[in-house]
């Protein structure tokens, strides 16, 4: 088949730059200016998918993103396929190739369309209904119900396209490039303001643009060259940024907006080659003017879904702006007068309007005048009560409508036709005038939801047929009277413009139209793509669903990918209609951002793979590095993890690097730790208020390790903290508590205490920690700093010496963390790499192990140590941890104090730390397993594992547990159930090795 | 998004703040001296009111200073900013 639907005259479509193109395979052509669906139907293809449920064939029925069946997969690259894409939102570009979804083996005969035949055993919530029992079950079903499932395929490998982000800041965004927008951006640009317009569609114009009859006149010209003349004009104002092929997808407050622009979808594969494809814009408006405006409404009645059934004013679009014929012998259905402009452009271009049936008893206006003068037929007061036709219809039953629209009377008349028009009235745009706060009010006599001025958020405005002007003087008049006192504009030239058009004088409206058959017989279509039916919606009412988001959810009305552009508005009408309320009070469902579909790429933009977020790397990576250190991220940092030698596994490494730490020396990178300088004359007194335990007392030199609770009394954070000067201290914090440390502190001394004379500063960037433990560590020290006097009694545990390394101050604390006698060395972060390499050189003859934050863990925990963040959860308290010691008894107050003795937190049978030990030591248990007394039912869960090793040092498996009662349970057996077995263990101390804490001096 | 106007900064976008929730809310001075209920009422009980309310923010990416905002909770309007210490501006 060739071209043969194409006629020649249009200004939009250019028939010289012919361009070819792939569907389903199958080679056709078209010309540049086309969309997909465009080129389709020129071909005279309209059979283009098969529906969700039913696998009912389905044809192109809009002209816009509204389009609920036209969805198809574009491409078949495994990283570069685009799934439920709108076929008439495609632009056609050289080699495109696009597939029909949802079929197999093909559109043409598609196994699942044996659904079609089961529709009456799959009403609304079939799947609820049908796959609930028995319960146990439900992981078979769900195999073949995901396989049924969904309509495109992802991709399958990482995008390659690039994808941008845009900080957008303008006076005023007009949304919207149809004669309201574009009016909107002038008069707003003329005044000086800087100004965006935004416009979904790659020309400006709107339905205007291709609005040629004589009787629609601006000016005594047509309305479509004024425009152009318009357009021409605006296209020419500086301060003017005009966005084509752009979606504004969220109307958030403040007048912040994201919109999506379209860069290179439109181009051939070679044309697209390192362009961004899609820039997110963020946008930030002083003023909104929305100009979004209306989609057209079916018509509901039986088998309203056949290939051939399309909104009658995209049967205008498609030939007067595409130059497209959509049918050869046309039939109109309407409820209202723009049909009968598609019928004058039909005429015009000579295809055949057979009949036109119109719901209204009465019509008279200048389009009905016009449309009886050419001699088409018009059947009035007439219904359709059945179509005809598998993959594309060939004919239509119409009768007569009773007086009160409920029944069809008189006899069956059926006309033979290859395409059908419906218009069932127009739709109001509203979804962004609603994500942004505002309120719509319903309008009776002709049910739109439109914009309520009363309840519009400051600086934006609604206008045109958004706003629900449907009419061309309206919408101009109306615009550029609203835009003058929203904007503060003086006179202008549009405001005594002379406009033609016809005006519509009657109306009536049915959502539900009847047929000559029980409703239960029939296919009246609501949501195209989901499959929903007028039936659904009333067995869901039956059922008992009374909320409209109930009713939506339940039976999918609405839920595609089209979000029900086309038909929310008769799911509601059905409703209101039989449950007997107005739709004002009903209102509508909510409206969610995005308004068309977004890539994930858009929406990330540039920040994919290693710009996903921050990493932090400390001053010693490189070495790490070359030494072949596996990373842990601790946050954003990445932390040595464990150091393999010679092929080793990580329990092999950690189980050498435990044991070479407390044999001679270990070596381990503790920069990440949280480092807050604390200086001013009420440091000691703002500790005392933070720590747990008495500060006011520490002596300059000196270290002290310090729990800091939350106010409700749990533990939230803890570090050791050296005095450096009478009004000096250095705090430390966890490596992943750093940040939210600080800023709890800033948070009490900024509001609570804003009489403490206290400042704040990180420096965990600016010092790097290297941690030297192990009996040989002195040794080490003594090696890189000969004239540190490191005796017992100079330099004792818990104090602090600053001291130089050649001419680099360091400070150097003997605290630590592994129960070994340990040395931490502070620099400067550009002399720590310098500083680590002699620690290293130093300590070869002690064979200096270098280990990661696993070798640390387990050290710590043969010690009893906890870790914040391990261990506790946020529901310990100090008590809890058995670490009753650190709590200041003689303390007036301190952040939580009050909280240790509500009445939940003297608990006695409260989760408690202790240790536990397998009563086979080689048997290590998993972080997180339960911890129960007895295996009989029902189970009593006491507790679980948070932290376990198997430690070299003791030669056995170690663990701590939070354990209901634990403190009183000393002794007790639990068992400790896993998916092959019971392991036995007893609940010990929390400090496994070296209770009497002798290796610190050793 | 909001924009928020901060105190000490200016204009900045919401996304540089962080919200600490219910402002006016004074730490007891002699916790020791409350029943457990009072102590309750101190750290759990918050306001969540649909209209106007006072909340604290932090300039956390940007100056680090808290402040107090007036915000209408129904339409996110901001009706004022102050500072920490400074009296509420009387509706």
């Amino acid at each position: 088949m060739s071209n043969n639907l194409r006629i020649n005259k249009n200004n939009f479509i250019d028939q010289t730059v012919r361009i070819s193109f792939k569907f389903n395979g199958r080679r056709l052509f078209g010309y540049k200016g086309d969309t997909l669906a465009s080129a389709l139907l020129a071909n005279n293809i309209h059979l283009v998918g098969r529906s969700f449920k039913y696998h009912r064939p389905r044809g192109i029925m809009t002209c816009g993103s509204e389009e609920p069946n036209a969805i198809v997969q574009v491409g078949k690259d495994p990283a570069l396929t685009d799934p439920n894409v709108r076929a008439t939102e495609i632009e056609l570009y050289e080699g495109l190739e696009a597939f029909s979804q949802n079929c197999w083996p093909s559109v043409n005969f598609d196994i699942g369309g044996i659904n079609n035949f089961l529709s009456p055993l799959l009403p609304a919530g079939f799947y609820y209904k049908t796959f609930m029992w028995p319960a146990s079950f439900w992981e078979k079903y769900e195999f073949f119900i995901r396989h049924s499932a969904g309509l495109g395929k992802s991709p399958t490998k990482p995008d390659q396209d690039l994808y941008d982000h845009q900080y957008v800041h303008c006076d005023v965004l007009v949304i919207g490039g149809g004669i309201s927008g574009i009016l909107s951006a002038k008069l707003s640009a003329e005044k000086g303001l800087n100004t965006m317009l935004i416009n979904d569609k790659s020309h400006l114009g709107g339905s205007t643009i291709y609005q040629n009859d004589d009787i629609f006149k601006i000016n005594n010209e047509t309305s479509n060259l004024w425009l152009k003349n318009q357009i021409e004009e605006l296209k020419k104002i500086p301060n003017l940024t005009i966005k084509n092929r752009t979606s504004v997808a969220a109307f958030h407050g403040y007048n912040y907006l994201l919109a999506r622009e379209n860069l290179t979808d439109h181009l051939s594969a070679h044309e697209r080659k390192e362009k961004i494809r899609q820039r997110l814009l963020k946008i930030r408006a002083k003023k909104v003017v929305i100009a979004t405006g209306a989609i057209e409404r079916p018509l509901i009645f039986n088998n309203n879904d056949r290939p051939g059934i399309i909104l009658s004013s995209s049967i205008k679009k498609y030939i007067d702006y595409y130059g497209v014929k959509t049918g050869e012998s046309i039939s109109l259905f309407t409820n209202n007068d723009s049909a009968y402009e598609t019928a004058i452009s039909l005429n015009k271009s000579g295809v055949k309007v057979k009949v036109i049936i119109d719901i209204r008893e009465n019509s008279n206006s200048i389009l009905s005048e016009k449309i009886e003068k050419a001699g088409i037929k018009i059947l009035k007061g007439y219904t359709i009560t059945n179509t005809d036709g598998y993959k594309r219809i060939n004919s239509i039953d119409v009768m007569k409508l009773s007086k009160d629209g409920e029944n069809v009377i008189g006899s069956k008349i059926t006309y033979k036709c290859d395409c059908l028009g419906i218009s069932g009235g127009w739709t109001p745009m509203v979804h962004l005038f609603t994500q942004s706060g505002g309120k719509l009010k319903f309008r009776n006599n002709d049910n739109v939801f439109i914009p309520d001025e009363n309840k519009t958020p400051s600086e934006q405005i609604s206008v045109g047929s958004s706003n629900g002007d449907f009419e061309l003087d309206d919408v101009i008049n109306n615009t550029v009277k609203n835009i003058k006192v929203f904007l503060g504009l003086d006179k202008n030239n549009y405001e005594n413009l002379d406009i033609k058009c016809s005006k519509e004088k009657q109306k009536r409206n049915i959502w539900l139209l009847p047929s000559n058959k029980p409703i239960s017989r029939t296919k009246p279509f609501l949501d195209f793509q989901n499959d929903s039916t007028a039936k659904d919606v009333k067995l869901a009412l039956r059922e008992g669903f009374k909320s409209i988001e109930h009713v939506k959810r339940y039976t999918t009305t609405g839920m595609g990918t089209d979000q029900g552009k086309l038909s929310n508005m008769h799911a509601l009408g059905i409703i209101a209609d039989t449950t007997g309320t107005n739709m004002g009070e009903l209102g509508t469902t909510t409206f969610r951002p995005p308004y068309t579909p977004l890539t994930f790429g858009a929406i990330v933009g540039r920040n994919v793979g290693e710009f996903f977020d921050h990493t932090r790397r400390t001053a010693i990576h490189d070495w790490h590095l070359e030494n072949k250190a596996e990373f842990e991220n601790v946050g954003q940092w990445k932390r040595p993890w464990y150091f393999p030698k010679n092929g080793e596994t990580m329990y092999q490494a950690v189980q050498r690097e435990s044991k070479a730490a407390r044999e001679s020396a270990g070596i381990l990178d503790a920069s990440t730790l949280g480092k807050i300088d604390i200086q001013g004359e009420d440091a000691s007194e703002f500790l005392n208020r933070v720590y747990t335990n008495a500060w006011s007392k520490l002596a300059i030199g000196k270290c002290r390790y310090g729990l800091m609770l939350n106010e409700d009394g749990m533990v939230y954070d803890d570090g050791v903290t050296t005095r450096l000067g009478e009004n000096h201290y250095i705090m430390t914090t966890t490596t992943g508590g750093a940040a939210n440390v600080l800023s709890k502190l800033e948070d009490y001394l900024q509001t609570e205490w804003p009489e403490l004379n206290v400042y704040l500063t990180t420096v965990t960037d600016q010092y790097s920690t290297m941690s030297i433990c192990g009996p040989n560590s002195k040794k080490i020290i003594a090696k890189i700093i000969p004239s540190l006097d490191l005796s017992d009694e100079s330099f004792p545990h818990m104090s602090f010496k600053n001291s130089k390394i050649d001419n680099v101050n360091c400070r150097i604390m003997r605290i630590s963390f592994t129960g070994e006698h340990s040395y931490e060395i502070n620099v400067q972060s550009n002399y720590a790499k310098d500083v680590w390499e002699r620690c290293i050189e130093a300590g070869k003859e002690f064979n200096i192990t270098p280990y990661g934050t696993e070798t640390m863990h387990l050290l710590r925990a043969e010690k009893g140590f906890i870790i914040t963040g391990q261990d506790t959860d946020g529901t310990l308290t100090p008590s809890d941890l058995q670490m009753d010691w650190i709590i200041g008894k003689k303390k007036y107050d301190f952040i939580g104090k009050r909280s240790l003795y509500r009445s939940d937190t003297i608990r006695e049978d409260r989760k408690q730390l202790v240790g536990l030990l397998t009563d086979d030591p080689k048997e290590v248990l998993e972080e997180g397993a339960q911890l129960v007394e007895s295996l009989e039912k029902p189970i009593d869960m006491l507790g679980h594992v948070t932290s376990s090793y198997f430690s070299p040092n003791l030669n056995k498996s170690i663990a701590l547990a939070v354990v209901r009662s634990g403190k009183k349970l000393k002794g007790k057996k639990l068992i400790v159930p896993m998916k092959n077995k019971n392991i036995n263990v007893t609940i010990t101390d929390t400090v496994f090795y070296d209770k009497e804490n002798k290796r610190l001096n050793a | 998004m909001f924009i928020i106007n901060c105190p000490y900064c200016g204009e900045r976008d919401q996304t540089e703040f962080s919200c600490g929730g219910e402002a006016h809310i004074e730490r007891p001075k002699q916790p020791t001296e409350l029943s457990d209920d009072q102590w309750a009422e101190y750290l759990f009980m918050r306001k969540n009111i649909k209209g106007i309310q006072f909340e604290r923010w932090n300039h956390i990416h940007g100056c680090r200073k808290w402040f107090n905002v007036v915000r209408d909770t129904s339409n996110d309007k901001i009706h004022a900013v102050y500072k920490m210490g400074e009296r509420p501006p009387v509706k």
